[in-house]
């Protein structure tokens, strides 16, 4: 049985924004549709998605209008709304797999004979071939969002609400993921509603496209309908949505290699000393510009590891290059990254600044300089962007690196006020940093470390979240970094924003860093193309 | 962040996988690992009266001896139990190295070193602060090391009727207890790309407040996250419904009798022996 979701001048505003976060808006989403739900960053798909499950907390701001599920307010406590959330560590319950699996279901009173028959029914709906003692602390993020799968399918819900639920895990692994997710929803006919950034990803598999805007929704409509009507189209554009099978948004990811004469990344890219030689970069190793960091015979590991998480691990860093760190996830890329940025000690080899770099430091490993010394050489955006936010508000975040670098007091400002412009920013310069959308604190991250214009800019998946055009304005400060002579390493996914940018692939444990031309071309023809890739691997 | 445990994440599904939040893993299901949780924390109790009452080597010793036969009993894995609690002996000869300095000073003297001087009898009672000391802590580690959190939360639900909301909060708490290590880990990386670790005494401080704070943010916003999760899964509604029924057997009468009798014949042969030396009332 499914239910239908009607909102009629639905809104909710956080108890400390003038703003309402969603809304307010009139919905009508049909019993056992499945809906795909986009919108810019920061529209409040994810507020949407936390009021339908009923789960936001009524303390911390304040609804108007009404949302009824089958014509009665939300109540996660009938248990007829399955939520799955983005972040896959936070879901996890207990530490046996076959007590979280059961956890919903202890909740709803259901009898224990029922409960043990339904466990390993459900795990093996979801494809996890483990025991139920199995400990949950020892799952991969893929297997963690199948297990929270799992938890809902064992309900039975009447509606599931998930919110990006692929985000978090490598891209080989999504396609899976998202198998999984249709066949709980077939299991349980339920109506669904996902909200995703790939769109090629979900688009062939869902009925209905809601498009929510900052005022409500802006288009509602089958897929066909919704991407095939030529006037939606500049719209879909001005939300950011990746609008599949456009020319135009496969030129954006593309930037630099055909870039429109109005698009951003075109001026900068071709005002930079090394615009022609950059976009061949796939074809090999570049011997333009000054070597800055060089890793020899690297091998990495977690401080306090007994054994690597990647060795054999060989290149130089050199002035306007970009070099992408792929491979699928576990392979070691963020270690490798924090190693490079000397955060952590090498595990066995080297990493070397040379001259340039190390601007007669008297160590040349980065490892050994004091944090003041190496922060304006080589700037380390986490993967997780919150830990990385030192001050109160979004321009002393942004003010802080050129600050602490000695710049003076106006360019430090019209740095301020640049990249807010570019990252689409301007109007949270006084927000405080920990209150921003998911999308928008990973830009802010970036564009605090680019402040200070380190030489060397090492980034974990800068690119996370971002809609079309927040993803353009990120390419666009990487291009510009780059023209002007610093060194780019970026570990990412996203070989749209790799090819973008001119990186030639470095690939760990595993062969996803196939060969870089191939998927320069998937992502010019689709901006999710990769999401085709290959099935999933980490389980 | 989850890079190593994703690679050990590989699974075979049929052995069972070491859990690495526990601090010394079980690779024996044994019957003492099979009771109850709460006969697990009586027999630590009972034991733990039978060296307390008294600061002498006998009793104390009696109760450590009987532990270290009921160790392969218990079903950890020994080995790692010595890597991870090497602490314990070392903390307990500290203790130990102080009563032989500061105790009364009775009988011949043995050492003789200006300000370092020890007796047999201030060395007794070092002997004897040191085998209490490993006697007191090493049931209670061992057995809680045999406690899944899980059990637990059901026995003290269903015996000792503690609110059901509370307990499963703290329980599902505390699996993100273990996540702040690694948090910590990550922030005081990311104030050092950012330029504020080091310097002067106040600026290592103001940037000390200002990790916290931040952990204090992350922690806040993952404990959310999960309350959601719990919430969006029915949490808190009435009539919940016990997979598991914590009970009592047989052998958990058997392992609390043992328990009882140790300590009962730990209080006995000090008393027996002459050295009963208790800690209140008498002397």
């Amino acid at each position: 049985m499914a239910l239908p979701i009607t909102a009629r001048g639905y809104s909710w505003t956080h108890a400390d924004r003038d703003a309402p976060a969603v809304g307010p808006l009139d919905v009508d989403i049909p019993a056992g549709s499945t809906v795909l739900l986009l919108g810019p960053s920061g529209a409040g798909k994810t507020t949407l998605l936390h009021a339908i499950a009923g789960v936001l907390p009524s303390e911390s701001g304040e609804a108007t209008g009404e949302l009824l599920i089958g014509g009665r307010s939300t109540d996660p406590r009938r248990g007829d709304t399955g939520l799955v959330l983005q972040d896959p560590d936070s879901q996890v319950i207990f530490s046996r797999v076959g007590d979280d699996v059961a956890f919903g279901m202890e909740n709803l009173g259901v009898p224990v004979d029922d409960i043990e028959a339904r466990i390993p029914a459900s795990l093996s709906a979801l494809g996890l071939d483990l025991r139920e003692d199995h400990p949950t602390a020892a799952l991969s993020g893929g297997q963690k969002q199948r297990l929270a799968l799992a938890g809902i399918h064992a309900m039975s819900p009447e509606v599931i609400v998930l919110d990006e639920p692929t985000a978090n895990i490598d891209p080989d692994s999504a396609p899976g993921v998202r198998d999984a997710i249709l066949a709980v929803r077939a299991a349980t006919s339920a109506t669904m509603i996902v909200v995703e950034h790939r769109v090629g990803l979900w688009l062939e598999h869902v009925d209905t496209v809601i498009v929510l805007g900052r005022e409500g929704v802006v288009a509602q409509g089958a897929p066909g309908e919704v991407f095939g009507d030529p006037e939606l189209a500049e719209v879909l554009r001005e939300c950011g949505i990746w609008v599949p099978e456009d020319p135009e948004a496969a030129e954006l990811r593309s930037a630099g290699r055909a870039p429109r004469p109005d698009s951003p990344a075109h001026s900068v890219s071709e005002s930079g000393p090394d615009a022609g030689v950059r976009n061949d970069a796939q074809t090999g190793p570049r011997m333009q510009g000054e070597v800055l960091l060089r890793a020899r015979s690297l091998g990495v590991a977690r401080p306090g590891a007994s054994a690597p998480a990647a060795t054999g691990i060989d290149f130089d860093i050199r002035t306007g290059g970009a070099i992408g760190i792929v491979g699928p996830n576990g392979a070691g890329k963020s270690t490798t990254a924090l190693t490079l940025a000397g955060l952590i000690p090498e595990f066995t080899g080297e990493v070397l600044a040379e001259a340039g770099l190390r601007d007669g430091a008297k160590h040349a490993r980065p490892y050994r300089w004091p944090s003041a010394f190496l922060a304006p050489r080589i700037g380390m955006v986490f993967q997780e962007p919150a830990h990385q936010f030192l001050t109160a508000s979004v321009a002393a975040e942004l003010a802080l690196g050129p600050r602490l670098a000695g710049w003076s007091t106006e360019s430090v400002e019209s740095r301020v006020a640049e990249l807010l412009e570019v990252l689409g920013l301007g109007d949270l310069a006084e927000a405080h940093p920990q209150s921003l959308s998911g999308g928008e604190k990973r830009r802010l991250s970036v564009a605090a470390m680019l402040a200070p214009r380190p030489a060397v800019l090492i980034v974990d998946e800068p690119t996370f979240g971002q809609d079309a055009l927040t993803w353009a304005g990120l390419v666009e400060l990487f291009l510009d970094a780059l023209a002007g002579g610093s060194a780019v390493v970026a570990v990412s996914h996203d070989h749209g924003f790799l090819d973008a940018i001119g990186a030639r692939r470095f690939a760990l444990g595993g062969s996803e860093g196939a060969p870089a031309g191939a998927s320069a071309d998937r992502s010019a023809r689709r901006p999710d193309a990769h999401d085709e890739v290959r099935g999933e691997r980490v389980e | 962040m989850s890079a190593l445990s994703d690679r050990n994440a590989t699974a075979e599904a049929a052995a069972p996988v070491h859990d690495p939040g526990q601090l010394i893993p079980v690779v024996r299901s044994t019957a003492l690992v099979r009771c109850n949780p709460l006969t697990k924390i009586a027999v630590a109790l009972v034991l733990m009266i039978g060296a307390l009452l008294s600061i002498d080597l006998v009793s104390a010793g009696v109760v450590l001896a009987f532990t270290f036969l009921g160790l392969p009993a218990s079903g950890l894995d020994l080995r790692a139990a010595l890597r991870r609690l090497w602490f314990l002996p070392a903390g307990a000869l500290l203790a130990a190295w102080g009563t032989a300095i500061l105790a009364e000073k009775t009988g011949a003297v043995v050492v003789d070193l200006g300000p370092i001087l020890m007796t047999t009898g201030s060395l007794e009672a070092a002997a004897a602060i040191f085998v209490r000391a490993l006697a007191l802590a090493t049931p209670l580690i061992v057995l809680a090391s045999t406690i899944d959190p899980r059990d637990l939360a059901d026995a003290l639900i269903q015996h000792v009727r503690l609110p059901e909301v509370v307990v499963i909060s703290v329980l599902a708490a505390g699996r993100l207890l273990g996540l702040l290590v690694s948090e910590w880990q990550v922030l005081s990386m990311a104030r050092r790309a950012r330029g504020v670790a080091g310097g002067s005494l106040a600026r290592r401080t103001a940037s000390l407040f200002g990790g916290v704070f931040v952990l204090l943010v992350v922690s806040i916003r993952r404990a959310t996250t999960l309350a959601m999760a719990m919430e969006g899964r029915a949490f808190g509604r009435p009539g919940r419904m016990w997979r598991r029924r914590s009970t009592f057997g047989a052998r958990d009468l058997v392992v609390v009798a043992s328990a009882v009798a140790v300590c009962v014949l730990a209080i006995v042969s000090a008393h027996a022996l002459g050295t009963w030396n208790p800690i209140i009332g008498s002397n």
